[in-house]
């Protein structure tokens, strides 16, 4: 059965796995090494060949007290500083789960062979990044995230590549998966997938789905994200009725090249770098005393934004900042970020050794998404109380379990990846020995899961996706953006729900059933468009001022109204609330306080 | 970036001449000439100039995904020489306002600048690209001395993108049977690094007279690596080893 046809359930070839996991990235792969490692059978559907995903891109490290460059270092006080940089919504058990567990997980991956870079005493390398602290907050800038040069994404991929070869997972490489299929006890019972390069398409039935397809950084016009990252699980996730939660938190990252969005680490500023405005002022003293340049990335985005609007940007047209690594000299430039050399030549025509680099803060990572449980398990809502989506997990910046709250600190996203992608592999492994009984889908539940399909199959007329998603990421870019405001959020929505109605009545042109991209961009458009919405409405909603949601109508945060998540469903469009949480499991809560670095 | 909002007056015309075909309907493959219309103040990508090409020809078919050069998606043959579309320069290959795309040469076109690349990850798979270690891992991380550390730089960069393999006339003429640098340069990157403890075997696995000593040492992988790593080191780095592993014999 070919993916361009009038395709039904009856005629739909099955194939069937222990496990199936949805993206190939850090996330995914950590998670199908750990099933297939128990001996499970496994499978990764990848729409890219797995080294391609976006962890390839992660450059500066994974964020760890692995105690190699200090050995007092205590993965409590990493705890305190991700909960502050949460801005105190992050849930404090996933990230005690997180930070405790870290170490373990970085060692793993040392021993799959992940080529850290190395101090003197042989140990893993270990650099500073912004918001960092020993003691709690009391000591001083911490040096925690554990890197390989300035590749660390493409080191941590690779090798997880390498491990899931020797392991034995099967991996369906250029696989594309439309949708979720839900039994009539709305358990998710695996997706429909076709294989890219024939179109041949199938049921990929399980009972644990693994949904890892990592962010959705494209609907902004700018962004460092890869063109893959379109929001593929949440689109998934919310056409199946289950919610996301705090889909209104993006982090805009300082440093994007400026004009080609191209990420610069942070690790630049770890190693000593700062910015610089027009008049060759290091800012970052005024609006952060303490850390400066290594404050959170919501304050020193937003302190760029403002000196770029209060006129003083650099540049002919005033519209960026420079990143000035040249004091550090060639050696620790060119040894230390040889990447970021690379990528300076490249998209800036500058050598970061003699020439500052010019940078605007860039939508970089979704810190909401789908809720977890600490297991990976998918959290869904009803009257207030949490149930568990049975069959379904999810892992990585597609989950939201959440150990990032309103703002994530650098080098946690590679730690949350492995962490969680582990985490989940672990509890289905378990769940598997004792047993998962889950009904068969029926005809009727695969043909909801094929409507999409189907819909675009018959398409005769329509908007081209390049026109809709370059209005979707104008109307993005330019209302929910750094800064928000609730009269512009509103023109937003407005246009948005015009352009829901062009979405749903896409024009595929091309039907060939051969590696047709035009295919997949329209389906990665609609997933796309379900995040931008999501995100669009919540925003709106959260009335005040927390981690990277910054709204000039609301400036402070509102603890008493909003220390809370929001959870969005796309059927009802509707908003709602859902505790934090505040029980970690051996240590005391931290408590909100005034954030300041 | 959208050549619509750009004055006129900032706008000049190319044409891509790109080879076509999609099996389902094409008899045989055909080249394509599709006029685009480029910014002049600003310098854009390969890649860039294909997306703007795919706005027009909807059909149009090629990988892509980091747009930064790190993710190995997006190579192909661009004006007779392999390279990663999106960071080469349009304005470092453009010759009289043209620009002539084909599929990386030595593999089976899937369909338009899309080829099949599995004979290129079998033969990664022969070298064993993992660490092999025996010993029981220590509770933390195994140690490494930053000069032990630093011989695997020039190899652990590697994107995979194929670039070199499909550059190479002997992996032209025996893809099934010669490693191909891709490959070869996975097994020094293993080899070199002192914490693997399968050395000799992965000697063994390449002593045969096809696996490695097809290298001709023809240097195509040198010249067109987009990250600029030298496959032909490695592979007379491989060479040597098995050389002095004979002698000691």
């Amino acid at each position: 059965m070919l993916v361009n046809e009038i395709i039904n359930a009856k005629d739909l070839p099955v194939m069937e796995f222990d496990g199936i996991i949805v993206g190939g990235g850090g996330a995914g792969m950590r998670a199908s090494l750990q099933l297939a490692e128990s001996g499970l059978n496994t499978a990764v559907i990848s729409k890219v060949f797995p080294t391609r995903s976006h962890t390839v891109s992660a450059q500066g490290g994974i964020t760890c007290a692995i105690q190699s460059d200090d050995p007092d270092d205590d993965w409590r006080w990493h705890m305190f500083d991700t909960v502050k940089g949460s801005d105190y919504i992050g849930d404090q058990e996933a990230i005690e789960y997180m930070c405790s567990e870290g170490p373990k997980a970085v060692f793993e991956l040392e021993h799959m062979g992940l080529p850290f870079s190395r101090t003197e005493e042989g140990r893993i390398y270990q650099r500073p990044f912004g918001g960092q602290s020993k003691d709690y907050g009391k000591g001083g800038q911490a040096t925690r995230t554990c890197a390989a040069a300035d590749r660390t994404g493409h080191s941590l991929l690779h090798t997880l590549y390498q491990a899931n070869l020797k392991a034995g997972t099967n991996f369906l490489n250029e696989w594309f998966a439309v949708d979720l299929v839900l039994n009539t006890d709305k358990a998710v019972v695996g997706v429909i997938a076709f294989k890219i390069e024939t179109g041949e398409i199938y049921y990929i039935k399980s009972k644990a789905t693994v949904l890892a397809t990592g962010g959705a950084g494209r609907i902004y016009s700018s962004t460092t994200n890869a063109l893959i990252n379109s929001g593929d699980g949440i689109g998934m996730a919310l056409r199946a009725g289950m919610p996301v939660q705090d889909i209104e938190m993006w982090q805009f990252h300082p440093t994007g090249i400026h004009g080609a969005g191209t990420l610069v680490t942070e690790g630049c500023r770890g190693e000593g770098g700062y910015l610089l405005n027009k008049d060759g002022e290091r800012f970052m003293e005024r609006y952060a005393p303490n850390a400066k340049d290594l404050a959170s990335r919501d304050v020193v985005a937003r302190s760029m934004a403002l000196e770029i609007l209060e006129g003083r940007g650099c540049g002919p047209n005033a519209d960026h900042i420079f990143l000035r690594l040249d004091h550090l000299g060639p050696e620790v430039v060119h040894k230390r970020l040889p990447g970021i050399t690379e990528l300076s030549k490249t998209f800036a025509g500058v050598d970061p050794a003699v020439t500052p680099i010019p940078v605007v803060p860039t939508c970089h990572y979704m810190m909401g998404g789908i809720p977890t449980n600490i297991n990976g398990q998918v959290i869904s809502v009803a009257n207030g109380e949490d149930t568990i989506i049975d069959g379904l997990y999810a892992a990585g910046e597609v989950a939201c379990v959440s150990v990032h709250g309103g703002n994530r600190l650098g080098g946690n996203s590679l730690l949350d990846l492995v962490v969680f992608g582990r985490a989940a592999g672990l509890y289905i492994e378990e769940a598997m020995k004792q047993g998962v009984d889950l009904k068969d889908a029926s005809h009727d539940d695969i043909d909801k899961a094929l409507e999409r399909l189907n819909k675009l199959n018959a398409s005769t007329e329509g908007d081209q996706v390049s026109v809709l998603k370059e209005k979707m990421q104008q109307n993005m870019q330019n209302n929910f953006g750094v800064f928000r405001r609730g009269d512009l959020m509103e023109k937003g929505i407005g246009e948005l729900a015009k352009t829901r109605e062009e979405v749903d009545a896409i024009f595929l042109q091309d039907k060939s059933a051969t590696f047709n991209t035009a295919r997949i961009e329209a389906l990665e458009m609609q997933n796309l468009f379900e995040v931008a919405e999501a995100t669009a409405i919540t925003a709106n909603e959260r009335k005040e001022s927390r981690g990277a949601h910054a709204r000039d109508d609301f400036t402070e945060r509102d603890d008493d109204n909003w220390l809370k998540h929001s959870i969005y469903f796309a059927e009802t469009k509707e908003v709602s609330k859902r505790d934090v949480n505040y029980r970690p499991k051996t240590v005391q809560a931290f408590q909100p306080m005034v954030r300041s670095y | 970036m959208s050549a619509a909002v750009i004055p006129v007056a900032q706008i000049k015309t190319i044409t891509m001449s790109i080879y076509r075909y999609d099996p389902t309907v094409d008899k045989k493959p055909y080249m394509q000439d599709v006029v685009i219309e480029i910014p002049t103040d600003k310098d854009i990508m390969v890649l860039d100039a294909l997306h703007l090409a795919k706005a027009q020809e909807p059909s149009l078919s090629y990988r892509r995904s980091c747009r930064e050069g790190v993710c190995g998606s997006d190579g192909m043959n661009i004006n007779g020489k392999n390279g990663l579309a999106c960071v080469t320069p349009l304005s470092d290959v453009i010759k009289r306002n043209k620009i002539t795309l084909r599929p990386m040469p030595g593999l089976p076109v899937v369909r338009d600048l899309i080829v099949d690349m599995k004979q290129f990850f079998d033969q990664l798979e022969k070298v064993k690209p993992y660490l092999i270690t025996k010993s029981d891992s220590p509770d933390i991380e195994r140690k490494q001395t930053p000069e032990d550390r630093e011989e695997l730089d020039g190899l652990y960069e590697c994107i995979l993108c194929g670039c070199c393999s499909t550059s190479c006339p002997s992996f032209w003429w025996n893809p099934d049977k010669f490693l191909g640098p891709a490959a070869l340069l996975q097994s020094w990157r293993f080899i070199a690094d002192t914490r693997d403890e399968a050395t000799e075997e992965r000697l063994d696995d390449l002593e045969d007279a096809f696996s490695l000593y097809r290298c001709h040492g023809i240097m195509n992988c040198v010249s067109v690596c987009p990250k600029g790593l030298n496959p032909t080191e490695a592979i007379s780095n491989i060479r040597n080893k098995l050389l002095t592993r004979e002698k000691s014999k």
